[in-house]
């Protein structure tokens, strides 16, 4: 039976604080931990499947241009060369997180530099990949075409403009202003396992075995893709080595495998290279930011100016969200956003961890640092000051805001009164000694999503919805959220996922995943309960659930007496409603750092990094924190070494693997803390808890470059904050 | 990977009969040139299999230096704790590189082989004289951010990767080979080819030459330290690297041995800023008049500009801790 539940008031019951099992919010081990790391978890490329044929992708080596032929004499007598394929069906760009229907197809025309054109199946993977490599590709140039963003010649179009007040006059009336334009860069998502998939055909019915985020979008867009309806594919993923948007939507590898599979006649396996990843996924636009600040005496603010220009290919819609929570961070009355994209080709650019937070927060965060300077205020004040009661921009209240609570905290935990307070003045040896701050803020936001429960009359559970989960803990706080309501000891409960036979989650992205799908799981969970309170005739809000027993009057009832011998089977169903757009919500934190930069060569390293952050109830301590820890050590990829660099001439990727595109290594990233501030956001869902896959990074860059400025008193505008960038200021 | 055939061999003379044919290779730890095969950007169509040689030792020699066998792996090398003690700058260049994966695999003379790192050499959609003669060099007028300051050519401005070649050239090394006329003792600093017109020819090696020994004199004493500069803490090349040997006598420089990584295609010795050194008091102005010395034909190609004051404030700062001054 389905329960559908719309969401449109605060739900102010807090069932799960009533609950008895006591698990929820503890820092439960994941139990799909074990399987990992000893290898049993499959992941997409490792199944065994019977007669498999190895695809790999032929990557075009212009950034425009018209495939006229594959040259497929060159490579159709070497060993173990089975076909080579390409046509319209091919993914010319992988889709956006849920485009959900085919994103813009077809192999001849060639829009970017690496862009796949055509796959070579064969018997091994070495010799596909040997094939790949000799194809003579026979290709039209079109002209040049535009790679850079900046660039004079490159078609520039504002896509977003929204203002309230008069910015620029109460810039020119304001006691202290700040108007400075920062640049970032790409950035790739560099997820462990590379895209892969394997397709299978049994008959008219495709099964593929892929590595994706949203599977119910993802087979709406295989089916789509291949023009067969979406009835007849079933994608599987139970586990997922990482995504942080570039698995989002369907791409390139899945609609390959599918098109080859069917065309030979055998199952067939295409997994990307690493450079493959880079060059033909997704990446996080560059943008270039620019920051207008007017604060009074006291530094409150009275207007903030965010105008941006970011990338992405023609044709393609997704903008980098640069100042999604610019409206509504700060108080100041005259506001100005502008958004500008440049049409340029390169890959697509589409969701990297926390669009637009990412980089928008991290260069508000710098400006913010600036101004403090300016007004001559502490940065942690200056920010207290200027945290508004409502949202300035819409009016609406907060669901909840501890962004002061984070703030305050933080500074206290990490010593921020024991600051450098000169820049430049404490040095150890040849290092430069310098703190900075940053707050963090991303919006938070609830999708449809279904999940199946299932209580055995034996009192075991199983939880089924096809909600991916990408290394995130989704095993294990749906588990925890079904142990806490229906009282069913962990052991007992069997959590499925990633098989869109199941019912549709809403996929991994956005942070939505724990809140939307636990929500569906909490609906099934508590007609479950009124089910069971039925049967031992008390009120639902009376029944004690513990240990896989009813207590009820002084009596402990074994499940399996209750149930009788008959199963109990409820899919849940979350529709959002009112509750979503009646308050602004987000969730809230703040960074510390502690940088050394030395003197001599400009090189920083992190010394310690603190994270305070709150995003409503914390479902599983454990999880959150890794969360937080890997999104902070993002920032510090992103503050300090981050950086696709394409040729200026072809566009082509220049660092396209892990070796010179650098995320940081064990050595580049201190001990970090995080502590997590627990609340109950009565607006978020009926489990009061938000997102928080994505806060960990929101700004937290920004607080190591102004980290880098007190130490050194070089402001660094262009991230990453690359030591000859640091030693051009240093004397 | 285009299909190759494998040997291994049992011997020194059976490895350099099977690697004289053409298209042949040796391979012992494999962690460079496994990557090129995959990519094609090497594609050689025999390997040869040298690990199972006996050239795993590191010997005392009768000059009293040392004799590193070319199949030691860096990790072995880099723990010797006579090379430790008496060669201490090799042992900081070696844990300065790679991962401790990686060093537990790569040995002494393939480290000495290794590829440069450009860019434009790993893709094979991009012009590379290195790669394919003739093509052109993708680099120059690209991107630059590791290339070359020094040594570079119109025809390549890419650097060596190593950093133990960069300690062993300040140390004196010698590399042994055996060849077709017998074996051979070639300093390390004319092993290596500068590119010229000809960037594809890097050693003085030719077919079926087997590195077999690298040869150390006798410990030349002082101080020593290898400073490298790179972009995260571990798992970077050099942007600018400097072996600094000196032996001092009160304040001034007795002996001075430098060499630097990650400014020219090869490790970079340069004896002219060793006499501006010699026999000098160590002053601010000393170390500035050496890095006057050593940069007078050094060119930025863009990008990479940043190397000429960081090379100049890296080595006074590595000259300062050797020699106790400044």
């Amino acid at each position: 039976m389905n329960i559908r539940f719309k969401f449109d008031e605060p739900d102010t019951r807090h069932r799960l604080d009533q609950m008895s099992q006591d698990i929820i919010g503890k820092a439960f081990d994941r139990p799909d931990g074990p399987m990992k790391v000893s290898g049993q978890a499959t992941y997409a490329a490792e199944w065994e499947v019977d007669r498999l044929a190895h695809g790999v992708l032929v990557r075009a080596p212009v950034a425009r241009g018209r495939l006229k032929s594959l040259g497929i004499e060159a490579v159709s007598a070497m060993d173990g060369v089975i076909a080579v394929l390409t046509g319209e069906r091919f993914l010319r760009v992988p889709a956006q997180g849920t485009e959900n229907t085919a994103p813009h197809q077809g192999a001849s025309d060639i829009y970017y530099h690496g862009q796949p054109v055509a796959l070579v199946v064969a018997e091994t993977f070495e010799a596909a990949r040997h094939a790949a490599h000799h194809l003579a590709l026979e290709i039209e140039t079109s002209g040049p075409a535009p790679v850079d963003p900046e660039a004079s010649d490159t078609v520039r179009e504002e896509t977003d403009r929204s203002s309230q007040g008069d910015l620029d006059r109460a810039m020119a009336e304001a006691a202290h202003t700040v108007d400075v334009t920062y640049r970032t860069p790409g950035h790739n998502s560099a997820a462990m396992e590379p895209h892969a998939a394997i397709a299978q055909w049994d008959g008219d019915e495709l099964t593929l075995r892929g590595a994706y985020q949203m599977l119910k979008f993802n087979r709406n867009e295989l089916a789509d893709s291949l023009g067969i309806p979406a009835e007849k594919v079933r994608i599987l993923a139970p586990y997922v080595g990482g995504g942080f948007g570039s698995k989002l939507g369907i791409s390139h590898e899945g609609v390959a495998a599918a098109l080859a599979a069917r065309e030979i006649g055998r199952p067939v396996s295409v997994v990307l290279s690493r450079q493959q990843v880079f060059e033909t996924t997704i990446r996080r636009s560059e943008s270039r930011q620019r920051i207008r600040l007017a604060a009074g005496e006291d530094g409150r603010l009275t207007g903030i100016g965010h105008e941006y220009l970011v990338s992405n290919l023609p044709e393609e819609d997704f903008a980098e969200p640069v100042a999604q929570a610019t409206p509504f961070l700060y108080a100041g009355e005259h506001r100005e956003v502008v958004e500008e994209l440049a049409r340029v080709h390169r890959l697509l650019a589409g969701s990297v961890r926390a669009p637009g937070e990412a980089i928008g927060v991290t260069v508000l965060e710098n400006a913010m640092d600036e101004l403090a300077e300016k007004v001559g205020l502490d940065p942690v004040e200056l920010r207290l000051r200027n945290i508004p009661d409502v949202d300035p921009s819409s009016g609406k209240p907060y669901s909840s805001n501890r962004l002061a609570d984070c703030l305050v905290h933080g500074a206290e935990r990490f010593g921020w009164d024991n600051r450098n307070k000169e820049p430049g003045s404490e040095r150890h040896g040849e290092w430069l000694i310098g703190q900075g701050m940053a707050s963090a803020v991303r919006v938070n936001m609830l999708a449809p999503a279904e999940a199946r429960v299932r209580l055995s009359p034996e009192g075991d559970v199983t939880i089924e919805t096809d909600m991916t989960d990408i290394g995130t803990g989704t095993y294990a706080i749906l588990t925890q959220i079904a142990s806490e309501m229906l009282g069913i000891v962990p052991d007992r409960i069997e959590t499925r996922l990633g098989d869109t036979d199941f019912p549709p989650g809403p996929g991994s992205g956005g942070s939505w995943g724990a809140a939307s799908t636990g929500t569906a799981v909490f609906i099934a969970c508590e007609e479950i309960r009124r089910r069971i309170a039925k049967r031992v005739a008390v009120a639902e809000t009376d029944l004690t659930l513990v240990d896989g027993h009813a207590i009820t009057d002084n009596r402990k009832i074994p499940l399996p007496e209750i149930l009788a011998g008959v199963a109990i089977d409820v899919v849940g169903e979350l529709e959002p409603g009112k509750a979503q757009k009646a308050r602004r919500q987000a969730t809230y934190g703040a960074y510390f750092a502690e940088v050394a930069v030395n003197a001599v060569t400009g090189e920083t390293r992190v010394r310690r990094m603190l994270g305070v952050f709150s995003a409503g109830r914390i479902l599983n301590a454990k999880t959150a924190r890794s969360q937080c820890l890997g999104g902070m050590t993002w920032g510090i990829g992103m503050a300090l070494t981050e950086a696709l660099v394409h040729d200026a001439r072809d566009g082509h990727l220049i660092n396209h693997d892990l070796a010179e595109y650098h995320i940081p290594v064990n050595a580049d990233v201190p001990q970090i803390e995080v502590d997590l501030l627990d609340e109950r956001d009565d607006w978020a869902n009926p489990l009061q808890a938000k997102g928080i896959g994505e806060l960990g990074i929101c700004g937290a860059a920004a607080s190591v470059v102004n980290a880098i400025y007190n130490a050194t008193g070089v402001r660094v505008r262009d991230y990453p904050a690359t030591l000859d960038k640091v030693l051009a200021g240093l004397p | 990977m285009k299909a190759f055939d494998y040997v291994r061999a049992p011997s020194p003379a059976e490895a350099r009969a099977a690697a004289r044919g053409a298209g042949a290779a040796f391979i012992a730890g494999g962690t460079n040139l496994l990557d090129l095969m995959k990519l094609e950007v090497m594609a050689p169509a025999t390997l040869v299999d040298i690990n199972r040689l006996d050239m795993k030792t590191i010997e005392t020699t009768d000059e009293a230096g040392m004799a590193i066998g070319a199949l030691v792996t860096n990790s072995d090398l880099a723990v010797d704790p006579t090379i430790r003690e008496h060669y201490p700058v090799l042992t900081k260049a070696i844990v300065a590189g790679a991962s401790g994966q990686l060093r537990n695999k790569a040995t002494t003379g393939g480290n000495l082989l290794q590829r440069t790192r450009c860019p434009y050499f790993y893709d094979t959609s991009q012009p590379c004289n290195k790669r394919e003669p003739g093509t052109g060099c993708g680099a120059i007028g690209g991107f630059t951010r590791m290339h070359a300051i020094l040594g570079g050519s119109d025809h390549c401005i890419a650097t060596h990767p190593s950093d133990m070649a960069v300690a062993l050239m300040a140390l004196g090394a010698d590399v042994e080979i055996e060849g077709e006329s017998g074996m051979r003792r070639v300093p390390l600093d004319e092993f290596y080819r500068l590119p010229g017109d000809t960037p594809h020819i890097e050693t003085v090696l030719e077919p079926g030459d087997l590195i077999t020994r690298v040869i150390l004199p006798p410990s030349p004493g002082g101080r020593q330290t290898y400073r490298k500069v790179r972009d995260r803490a571990s798992y970077a090349f050099a942007l600018v690297s400097v072996a600094a040997v000196v032996v001092m006598d009160g304040d001034v420089i007795d002996e001075v041995a430098l060499s630097f990584g990650g400014l020219a295609p090869k490790p970079w010795r340069d004896f002219a800023v060793e006499d501006v050194l010699t026999a000098k008091p160590v002053t601010p102005d000393l170390f500035d008049e050496a890095a006057d010395v050593l940069l007078a034909n050094a060119a930025g190609a863009g990008e990479n500009d940043f190397k000429i004051p960081l090379v100049r404030r890296t080595l006074a700062a590595a000259l300062a801790d050797v020699t106790g001054g400044f």
